[in-house]
């Protein structure tokens, strides 16, 4: 493996990015989403003005489990079908480089544009909050702009690898919709639907590892099991177990779903 | 223009061909694209692949750069498989132009090259080079999106000539080119020759290639159904030679009638001209009984069968 092969596609996908700003329409649109969650969140309370770092968490978590999943798989879908459709893609391929640093670089460079998006818009905020904020209140936020990151790499990562499997950027884009309504829409609906048929006498104990069958539920559990006002705020990740929730685990179940759809996409585009 | 530095062949590999294809297949399910092509092409030559739309051109071409999988079959380039581990080292030697090349809208064509340039290896300072050698010096920071279709073209022919390659793979290479830039185009492709650059191109335009290329193979449903010069290829599928006799008017239906008694295939008279089609083992005993019309031949053109005419001969 040539690592300079894949920081040459990571880096044109990276400046692709910057250049058409792509990169600063999304952390403006973090930072507005982030900004008026923090002061307007409690307004339906009559309250204006930030609160609590808890509750702005709290209510960042429920925008960003959409948003960043829509944006990762939006970002992701075409990285390869849209080279074979364009008809560039024979043209790379005969360089001296491998499908995996093709795609490996291709998926670094999009993960680089989400990440700096990502921490630059909440960041931002962060930047913002900090005169109200404890030292623990920032390490609370600074774990939730982490696992945020996290969330898009595994979303972008699922992205590639439809684009892998797509026989065109129509078919990638429907299958990226697909898996979006899936794993942020209906995914837990499902679960709930299987606990309220069984009244719950069945599958009680594998509920907290099928909720790790989808990222936005862990992402969603690593934060809200670090903050105790809000965790029972939650319907389904309440009858998660403590054990389970460790951050480090929930971790690591997240670089999972970083790289087994990287490895699939990666055994995909090589055949 | 840019001079070009040499990459000193390899001696001990100097007679073995650059390009050797043995029994190569490649099917799509029921749709048999290349079928057993055996094909060699030698270091330095300018070979050119001819065939229909759909004959597997661009498929073999694809083959050769290990883009696809062979379904049976060996190729070798500078003697390793491609599909070897090996391979990655060579392509480093090869430059490839595809069909309908297409670059990226948003970089600027200087741009573009120090993008295929890191990925070949190859010094930044050797980009503004190939621009200027393609004649695109002028616009090297106009973004691709503003260039037309022969500029576009002349970027990816920069592209493919990036780290002095000793193997160029061009697929429709003069594909929306003016006919300045054609000439310019083989011209290039001529010094490159001289050069020990092997070079295999493909090309619709018949009348274009059959006096640059070196040898030429034509292919048909996926096979190869003739290789050598076009003069060999002329030869082999002996098509009928033409005379075209420009005479005094007064004289044509006498030396209609002179010729008459030749084993010519057709004769034909129009004002003050005849022309004659006969087979080519033929040709000598025309061009002596034109030889004894003594001072009535005014003018004589012998036209020899076109590659097109070859083409279709053995297309068909």
């Amino acid at each position: 493996m040539e690592f300079k092969q894949i920081a040459t596609i990571a880096g044109k996908e990276f400046w692709d990015r910057i250049r058409n700003r792509w990169v600063l329409a999304v952390a403006l649109v973090f930072t507005v989403f982030a900004l008026v969650i923090a002061y307007f969140g409690g307004a339906q309370q009559g309250a204006v003005g930030f609160r609590s770092i808890e509750f702005t968490i709290a209510s960042l978590v429920s925008l960003v489990i959409y948003l960043i999943p829509l944006i990762a798989l939006i970002l992701g879908f075409d990285a390869i079908v849209g080279e074979r459709e364009r008809g560039s893609l024979d043209l790379l391929l005969s360089m001296p480089i491998t499908r995996f640093e093709l795609l490996l670089g291709k998926y670094l460079g999009l993960a680089a544009a989400l990440t700096f998006s990502t921490v630059a818009g909440f960041g931002l905020v962060a930047l913002v909050l900090a005169p109200n904020l404890e030292l623990k209140a920032l390490y609370h936020y600074f774990g939730f702009m982490l696992s945020s990151v996290l969330l898009g790499m595994a979303f972008l990562s699922l992205a590639v690898m439809v684009s892998t499997f797509a026989t065109d950027r129509t078919r990638a884009s429907g299958m990226a919709i697909a898996l979006w309504f899936f794993f942020v829409l209906v995914f837990d609906l499902l679960l709930l639907g299987a606990l309220v048929v069984t009244g719950g006498s069945y599958g009680g104990e594998i509920f907290p590892y099928l909720l790790m069958a989808n990222p936005a539920d862990v992402f969603r559990i690593l934060n809200i099991f670090a903050m105790d006002d809000v965790r029972t705020l939650y319907g389904l990740a309440t009858v998660f177990p403590r054990a389970l929730a460790e951050p480090w685990l929930l971790g690591l179940v997240m670089l999972a779903w970083i790289a087994a759809p990287l490895a699939i996409a990666t055994w995909r585009f090589r055949k | 223009m840019e001079s070009f530095t040499p990459v000193p062949a390899d001696t001990t590999a100097a007679t073995a061909p650059v390009v050797s294809i043995r029994a190569a297949s490649k099917y799509y399910g029921p749709v048999h694209a290349v079928v057993g092509v055996d094909l060699d092409v030698n270091r330095g030559e300018l070979f050119g692949l001819i065939g229909h739309n759909g004959a597997g051109k661009s498929t073999l071409f694809k083959l050769m750069l290990g883009l696809i999988p062979l379904t049976a079959g060996e190729i070798r380039i500078d003697g390793a498989t491609v599909a070897g581990s090996g391979f990655r080292a060579v392509r480093r030697k090869i430059g490839y132009l595809p069909e309908n090349v297409v670059l990226y809208d948003n970089l600027t064509g200087l741009e573009t090259l120090h993008f295929f340039a890191r990925l070949k290896g190859v010094p930044a300072r050797e980009c503004p080079a190939a621009l200027e050698r393609v004649g695109l010096a002028d616009a090297a920071t106009r973004r691709v999106r503003e260039y037309s279709k022969g500029m576009r073209q002349r970027l990816g022919f920069a592209q493919a000539l990036l780290g002095q390659p000793q193997i160029l793979f061009l697929d429709e290479p003069t594909s929306g080119l003016d006919p300045e830039a054609i000439r310019d185009f083989y011209a290039i492709l001529r010094g490159l020759r001289d050069q020990g650059v092997t070079m295999v191109l493909t090309s619709h335009i018949l009348a274009e290639i059959q006096e640059r290329v070196d040898r030429l193979a034509i292919m048909s449903a996926g096979r190869i159904q003739a290789i050598g010069t076009v003069q060999a290829l002329r030869e082999q599928i002996d098509l009928p030679l033409w005379f075209d006799i420009r005479l005094a008017a007064a004289d044509v239906d006498r030396v209609r009638d002179a010729l008459g008694h030749l084993p010519i295939i057709a004769i034909e008279a129009h004002n003050d001209r005849i022309t004659v089609q006969c087979r080519r083992d033929a040709k000598m005993q025309v061009l002596e009984a034109v030889a004894r019309l003594d001072g009535k031949v005014l003018d004589l053109h012998v036209r020899e069968p076109s590659l097109e005419d070859v083409f279709f001969g053995f297309s068909d």
